[in-house]
């Protein structure tokens, strides 16, 4: 099948790749961009694992074409962290211990700054819903729960 | 310088601390690499061609078409594996790629490697199989019935008693005493029969793997594992390779739950490999994860418990039914011996059947067997409880096992935690909080054995005084941190002075699998006693400098010093000291510890649940959970919570939505996770944990493993708050709506 060039920005960086046009975003992330942060763990948007920024919303990349990423705004879980600075979200995590084996941390990670890039005070409820789109099977979600809040407790102190 | 494993008790610096995870920033940021994060230079893609029948005799494979697809490098199937394999290797390769006949849904039948993965899967297409479907059984107890259809003939072993269908293929029988005497001596003797489905570990991670394999039968493999040292085993037999021109290296692991403990795809990419001469990766989709990996076993059970009216056990007697897919080995042993553990018992009986089904192969799942078994009695004994009107907490005090006990199973327990973990279950405040209408409460011990298995590590010096650990157990949930903490505690040190690696099968003795809760344990136990290895060479060349006896030399606070006056006057020398000096002073400076410990002790947990249930839609909600469970020694507080809190909610999945569904075609309804429904954050409430700490006796700080008990007692904890809610014992699992409004209607309630 002919290839599709698409351009688009990913982390603020301008970006141009070729694509087979039934591959995913997430294909494309992975396999062609070598950004293999992004995890798929279901292939079919169930599991959030994939979770992307698309243009301020949280998005599976798994179930969004590459070819769609034309002239978009991308933001992955390689960009959260600025510098050598990490994300507060990140820094939570950590001292939290909010990931055992931490295949589904970069798609909570990601879906979390999207929830505090919405409100910068979620209650617990808020919290819970808001990352029910995102599978984690070690923990229980108790401690990535704790994380958020104390993540957003820390940024609205900023 | 002690180099027994019996406990000592001690001040801690650094163990029960809570340090940042040394992976953690990899973790946070995308850099960690799993299974599927790897790729090689002239890589291919490989995919794999799975039965859509449960049971069918393969007439045919032509793989002609396939071969002439321009993207295609090789196909492989059972011809291209070793020859001539026999007993659990033969399963394996059997279960890997089929034979003679597919034994379910999802069982491969050959496999593809092709330049894009489009294309793998594109060419899987145009091979050409012909079935010869035959009769199926897909439930365990269909599947015992005298004229059920034969999944395999002749694989039953000496245990099964004469007469059996050949579905049936071990028998186990444990216990002491003579429970017709006890069930006499009851003032209440209650018999049930239980029900529980086929739940998958459910890691978020599907299976990767990329292999390189050469004609000369040298080859690499990364793949996600729980145990590297053993994938490469296995794969160089069903290769027919030497298992030392193998080097496996384990991936960052997403997940495993003793479902990453065999090895499924592995095999396929290595024979791929040696076919096409190039690199092949396989990862498997979430469809087939589901249907062609190793879920748990259902069971069937029948408990029969005879209590007194002031709460005594007077007997208690089990028959444990479990299936484990084609293949022998479900967990039914296991199931039969935990189930009755945590009760001190003058008579007590338990028997286990071992089912053929046509089924994915079984594999391990968190302390497999016991939540099912523990389903089973701690129900009836809760039945029991509501009976006679007793406290279920006094009642398990009053019968449980202690130091000296008689197990069920037949040794006498050694130091054991349950009764501190009722206690402080009794003294929680959840056990007394008032529940609303409509709420239930429910409790459940639960019991797990603990593994030990063969480990090998190596603790070697840097010279500024750093430390590197190589250990081969693959980290799932933090254990490089508390292993970390074990060899700065040892040597006294701080933790960011020591950096563990999972070592490859090259550079590394042989470990077993990180199963059995056995590697904050194990290789623990073998970072303590190489760093103590270690110590004594860094204390030899202290007295070597000094001129006096090693002997006279101790190890304090990370430094060699004189072990009083007599010994001589000296400055303490520290490890960095000796460190920096060890070329000129007899060369580099490493400490070892391999062998098979044997001190694993078994432990025990308690679990508090409240539940509600709505009676329209029979949908159970656990509203509050707290676990209590014994850890022996928290090296790491945070992930031994951690654990807790995972086989929890492992348990609540299990307990009220996670099944196997199989329709009546044999095949399996719900390959995904929006049809297998795993719990999700809003399902859930915050999960309460008591860590308590009764030191095995069998580790120098006293470590039990803790990751496979906290999922004992989920089961029956919220089986018994549900059915104290709805009003009707619940007696098959999982308590989905439609199950658990069909109990409330057929009791007449709702």
């Amino acid at each position: 099948m002919k290839m599709m060039h698409v351009t688009t920005s990913i982390n603020g960086d301008p970006t141009e790749f070729l694509c087979d046009p039934r591959e995913t975003m997430l294909d494309v992330l992975r396999d062609r961009l070598n950004l293999t942060g992004a995890k798929e763990g279901c292939g079919t948007g169930d599991c959030g694992a994939c979770s992307i920024i698309l243009g301020g919303e949280v998005i599976c990349a798994c179930l969004m074409l590459a070819a769609e990423a034309e002239g978009q705004d991308i933001e992955t879980v390689e960009g959260m962290a600025n510098d050598e600075n990490l994300h507060p979200l990140q820094k939570k995590f950590l001292e939290h211990a909010a990931l055992q084996c931490g295949i589904c941390t970069p798609g909570i990670l990601v879906a979390a700054k999207a929830l505090l890039e919405k409100t910068n005070n979620p209650t617990e409820t808020e919290v819970r819903y808001w990352l029910a789109g995102n599978l984690c099977r070690c923990t229980g979600y108790d401690k990535i729960v704790r994380a958020v809040m104390d993540a957003a407790e820390e940024m609205r102190s900023l | 310088m002690a180099l027994d494993d019996a406990f000592e008790a001690r001040e801690f610096k650094v163990v029960g601390t809570r340090p940042i995870r040394p992976d953690g920033i990899d973790k946070v940021t995308g850099r960690a690499r799993f299974g599927a994060d790897a790729s090689a230079s002239g890589m291919l893609h490989g995919a794999i061609l799975r039965s859509p029948h449960p049971h069918a005799r393969i007439t045919s494979i032509d793989t002609s078409r396939a071969e002439s697809h321009p993207s295609v490098k090789a196909i492989v199937t059972r011809d291209d594996f070793a020859k001539e394999l026999s007993g659990e290797d033969w399963n394996v390769l059997e279960n890997v790629m089929a034979g003679e006949r597919v034994l379910y849904d999802g069982h491969a039948v050959a496999a593809i490697a092709a330049t894009s993965v489009l294309a793998a899967k594109e060419a899987l297409a145009l091979i050409d199989v012909v079935y010869d479907p035959l009769p199926f059984v897909t439930d365990v107890d269909e599947a015992m019935r005298p004229d059920a259809p034969v999944v395999r003939e002749g694989v039953a072993d000496e245990s099964v008693p004469e007469g059996m269908n050949p579905n049936v293929v071990r028998y186990h029988e444990n216990g002491h005493g003579d429970v017709d005497i006890g069930f006499a001596k009851a003032d209440l003797v209650i018999e049930k029969t239980f029900k529980t489905e086929a739940a998958h570990q459910g890691y978020i991670e599907p299976h990767a793997c990329l292999a390189q394999l050469g004609a000369d039968g040298n080859g690499e493999l990364w793949c996600c594992t729980q145990g590297h040292f053993v994938a490469a085993r296995i794969c160089a037999r069903l290769l027919g390779i030497d298992a030392s021109q193998l080097r496996v290296t384990a991936s960052e692991i997403g997940g495993g739950f003793g479902g990453k403990t065999t090895v499924f795809i592995e095999p396929v990419a290595l024979a791929l490999s040696r076919k096409s001469n190039r690199p092949v990766k396989i990862v498997m989709s979430r469809e087939e994860v589901f249907r062609a990996t190793g879920p748990t076993s259902s069971a069937s059970m029948d408990v029969k418990i005879g209590m007194r009216k002031d709460g005594r056990i007077t007997a208690a007697e089990g028959e444990f039914r479990l299936q484990g897919g084609a293949f022998p080995n479900a967990p039914m042993e296991f199931a039969a011996m935990a189930a009755f553990a945590p009760y001190d018992l003058e008579h007590v009986r338990s028997k286990g059947w071992d089912v053929l089904c046509n089924r994915p192969k079984q594999a391990a799942y968190r302390a497999p067997g016991s939540p099912m078994g523990a389903f089973a009695v701690e129900s009836v004994i809760d039945e029991l409880c509501n009976k006679l009107g007793l406290d279920p907490i006094e009642v398990r005090i009053q019968n449980g096992s202690k130091e000296g006990s008689r197990a069920a199973f037949g040794p006498r327990f050694k130091r054991i935690g349950l009764i501190e973990t009722l206690e402080a279950a009794r003294a929680h405040p959840h056990y007394r909080a008032p529940l609303k209408p409509g709420q239930g409460r429910g409790l459940s011990c639960g019991f797990w054995f603990n593994h030990s298995g063969e480990t090998s590590v190596t603790l070697s010096l840097s010279y500024d005084g750093t430390v590197s650990l190589a250990v081969g157990t693959p980290d799932i949930g933090g254990s490089r941190a508390s292993m970390c903490q074990m060899a700065a505690e040892e040597l006294g040190i701080p933790f960011d002075r020591v950096r563990t690696t999972i070592a490859d099968t090259g550079s590394l003795g042989y470990n077993d699998v990180s199963h059995g809760s056995r590697v904050t344990y194990a290789s623990g136990l073998a970072t303590i006693k190489a760093a103590r290895d270690t110590i004594q060479k860094c204390c030899a060349r202290a007295a070597e400098e000094w001129g006096i006896d090693p002997e006279a030399v101790v190890w304090e606070d990370g430094c060699a010093k004189p072990s009083g006056h007599n010994a001589g006057d000296f400055e303490p020398m520290s490890l960095a000291e000796i460190a920096a000096n060890m070329g000129d002073t007899g060369g580099p400076i490493s400490g070892h510890f391999e062998a098979t410990p044997t001190g694993a002790g078994v432990s025990f947990a308690t679990h508090i649940v409240d539940a509600e249930v709505d009676r329209e839609t029979g949908a159970a909600k656990v509203t509050r959970y707290t676990v209590v469970q014994d850890a022996g020694k928290a090296i790491h507080p945070s992930y031994v919570e951690g654990q807790f809190q995972g086989g929890a909610v492992q348990g609540i999945g299990w307990a009220l939505n996670e099944e196997y569904v199989y329709g009546d075609d044999g095949r399996l309804q719900n390959a995904g996770f929006l049809d297998y429904r795993i719990p999700v954050a809003s399902d859930l409430p915050f999960i309460d944990t008591v860590i308590v700490e009764v030191p095995n006796p069998g580790h120098p700080y006293g470590v039990r493993g803790v990751g496979e008990t906290s999922i004992c007692p989920p089961l029956a904890a919220i089986a018994n708050a549900v059915s104290n809610a709805a009003g009707v014992r619940m007696t098959h699992l999982p308590m989905s709506p439609p199950r658990l409004l069909k109990a409330m209607q057929e009791a007449g309630i709702g």
